[in-house]
C-alpha cells in the first residue's frame, strides 16, 4: 500500500461550495437545453416537469449558473495568467496524453489544460448569459429585433455545445487523473499528487520554493 | 386550436410523420386569395375572425393610424394595414389584411423544438396545437413574416388557423365568409391561381402595369396568396416581404447544427473512454508521494 505524504490543502469549502452550486446548475443547463436543442432530446423536459416548466427554469438556472460562476472566476482567475511554462506544456500535450508528463515544466496551481478550460468556460458563459438574455422572451422581448434573437439562438446553441465539449475534458481528467477528484470533495490533495502534478505550488505550498 | 382528428398531416414538429391512411385520395391543396384591389378596409373580416374564433382583444390605443390595434396580437389573428402611397400624383390607399400566409415551407414549423406544437396539414394549412406549446417564441424566430405572438397570460403562441376547423367541415374560412366586397376569396390552390390570372389581367386593363400574384417561391409557395396592383414591390404594403425566405440562421440551428453537435458530444464521449481504456489512469506513485514527504519534512532531517 501506498504510504500517503500529508495532505495539502487546496480548495476552502467556500471555494467548494461555490464549485457544485456552478456544476450541478451546468448540468441542469445541459439537460433543459438539449432537451429544447434536439427532438430526439425532448423527453429531458420531463426531469423538469415538461416542456412548459423547462423552458421556465432553464434560463433562472442560467441566472444561478452566471452568479455562482462569476464567484469562482474572481476566486481562480489571477492563479490562470498564461506563462511560459504553459506554452512548454502545451507543445508537450502529446507526452501528457501518453501519462508520460515526467520533465515539463514544474506547474504552478494550474497547468495550461486547466487554464484553458478556465479561460474557456469564462469566455462561453458570458456569451451564453448574454445570448441568453436576448433569447429570454418573458421578460426581454421587446429589447431585441427578431434578427438579433435569430443571431443569439444560433450563438447560444453553438457556446453551449462548446461548453458541454469542454465540462467532457473537464470531468474526464478529473476521472482520469487519480487523486484529483478529493480536491473538490474533501478540499485536499496528498502530497504526491501535488508533487507529481503541480510541483511549484507545491514548494509554495510547504514553504520550500 | 386544431383538427387533428379529422386532416391528414404532411407534417409535425420535431417529430416525423406516419403518411396517410392507405387507399385515402390525395389531399387537396387549399388557398385564401386576398384581392387588395377589392378591398374596402371595412374590417369585417377582423371582426368575423375575432367572433368565430372567440377571441377577447382587449381595448388597446390609437396610434393615429387606421390600424387597430397596431399590430396582430395573441387574439387579433388578422390586421388590417392600411398604407397611404404617393404614386406620382395620385395618392393610393393599399389595404392589406395582414395574417399567417400558411407557408408551403413553415418556418414555425422547422424552428418548433415541441413535438406536434405546430402542424401542416395535407391540404397546406399550418396550425397551432395549444396543448403542445411550450411558448418558447422559436416560432417567432422561424418565421418570415413576423406573424406568430405569445400571449402573456398562457405563453402559448397564436396565429390564424385559416379555420382549419370550418375548412375540415367544407366551410370558407370566417373571413372571407364575412367580406362583403368578395376581396377574399377561398378554395383548391390551383382554383385560385387561376381566379388571380383573371383578376391581374383586369388591373392591367385598367393601368396597374405591374399586378400579379404574391406567392413567394422563397417558401416554397403559400396558402394565403394577395393579388396586389404592384407586385414588383410587396413591400409597399405594409412591409409584406419583398421575397421571405427562412433565414439562413434559422436552416444552420435547425439543419446542420443538431446532428453535427450531437455527434460531437458523442465523439467527446468516446474518445475519453478510449483514452481510459488504451492509456489508462495517470496514477500517483509511491516514489511521488515519498519524494513529497522529503521536500515537505526536508528541513527535519
Amino acid at each position: 500500500m501506498t504510504v500517503e505524504a500529508k495532505p495539502v490543502s487546496r480548495y476552502t469549502t467556500a471555494a467548494r461550495i461555490n464549485h457544485w452550486i456552478t456544476a450541478v446548475s451546468l448540468v441542469l443547463l445541459a439537460l433543459s437545453g438539449l432537451s429544447l436543442f434536439h427532438p430526439a432530446l425532448f423527453f429531458l423536459t420531463d426531469l423538469f416537469g415538461g416542456g412548459q416548466l423547462t423552458r421556465v427554469i432553464h434560463p433562472w438556472i442560467g441566472v444561478v449558473l452566471a452568479v455562482s460562476f462569476l464567484g469562482l472566476f474572481f476566486r481562480f482567475f489571477t492563479l490562470n495568467f498564461w506563462n511560459r511554462d504553459d506554452s512548454v506544456w502545451m507543445k508537450n500535450l502529446g507526452a501528457v496524453i501518453n501519462n508520460k508528463e515526467e520533465g515539463l515544466p514544474e506547474l504552478g496551481k494550474y497547468n495550461a489544460g486547466q487554464k484553458l478550460v478556465f479561460w474557456g468556460q469564462s469566455i462561453l458563459i458570458l456569451a451564453l448569459f448574454c445570448s441568453g438574455i436576448v433569447l429570454w422572451d418573458t421578460y426581454f422581448f421587446d429589447l431585441t429585433s427578431i434578427d438579433q434573437k435569430r443571431l443569439a439562438a444560433v450563438a447560444h446553441a453553438l457556446c453551449a455545445i462548446a461548453a458541454i465539449l469542454i465540462w467532457i475534458v473537464h470531468v474526464y481528467a478529473a476521472i482520469w487523473v487519480k487523486g484529483t477528484l478529493r480536491a473538490m470533495t474533501r478540499g485536499s490533495v496528498t502530497g504526491g499528487w501535488a508533487w507529481k502534478h503541480h510541483r511549484k505550488w507545491f514548494r509554495q505550498e510547504v514553504g520550500k520554493p | 386550436m386544431s383538427v387533428l382528428q379529422a386532416l391528414d398531416l404532411r407534417r409535425r414538429s420535431a417529430s416525423s410523420v406516419a403518411p396517410p391512411p392507405a387507399g385515402k385520395a390525395p389531399a387537396v391543396e387549399v388557398a385564401k386569395l386576398i384581392d387588395v384591389s377589392k378591398c374596402i378596409g371595412c374590417k369585417a373580416c377582423q371582426t368575423a375572425c375575432l367572433e368565430w374564433n372567440q377571441l377577447d382583444q382587449p381595448i388597446g390605443f390609437f396610434d393615429g393610424t387606421y390600424n387597430n390595434p397596431p399590430d396582430l396580437t395573441p387574439a387579433s389573428w388578422t390586421v388590417m394595414k392600411y398604407t397611404e402611397y404617393e404614386n406620382g400624383d395620385n395618392l393610393e390607399w393599399l389595404i392589406r389584411k395582414d395574417g399567417c400566409m400558411h407557408c408551403d415551407d413553415p418556418g414555425c414549423l422547422k424552428a418548433c423544438p415541441a413535438p406536434g406544437a405546430i402542424v401542416q396539414y395535407t391540404n397546406g394549412i399550418v396550425d397551432f396545437v395549444s396543448e403542445n406549446c411550450i411558448g418558447c417564441g422559436y416560432c417567432v424566430k422561424g418565421c418570415p413574416f413576423n406573424i406568430p405572438r405569445i400571449s402573456k397570460t398562457d405563453s402559448k403562441a397564436y396565429k390564424c388557423t385559416l379555420c382549419s376547423d370550418r375548412v375540415v367541415v367544407g366551410q370558407a374560412p370566417a373571413c372571407a365568409k364575412a367580406c362583403p366586397t368578395q376581396a377574399i376569396y377561398f378554395g383548391t390552390k390551383a382554383d385560385m391561381i387561376a381566379h388571380a390570372s383573371k383578376r391581374i389581367v383586369d388591373l392591367k386593363s385598367r393601368g396597374f402595369q405591374n399586378a400579379g400574384l404574391y406567392n413567394p417561391q422563397g417558401v416554397n409557395g403559400t396558402h394565403v396568396m394577395y393579388v396586389l396592383h404592384h407586385a414588383d414591390k410587396p413591400s409597399l404594403y405594409a412591409g409584406l416581404p419583398d421575397n421571405p425566405h427562412i433565414s439562413p440562421l434559422v436552416g444552420v440551428w435547425k439543419g446542420v447544427m443538431k446532428p453535427l453537435s450531437l455527434a460531437a458530444i458523442a465523439f467527446a464521449g468516446v474518445f475519453g473512454l478510449m483514452h481510459y481504456v488504451t492509456k489508462g489512469p495517470n496514477r500517483v506513485s509511491e516514489s511521488d508521494e515519498r519524494k513529497a514527504t522529503e521536500l515537505a519534512e526536508g528541513d527535519k532531517k
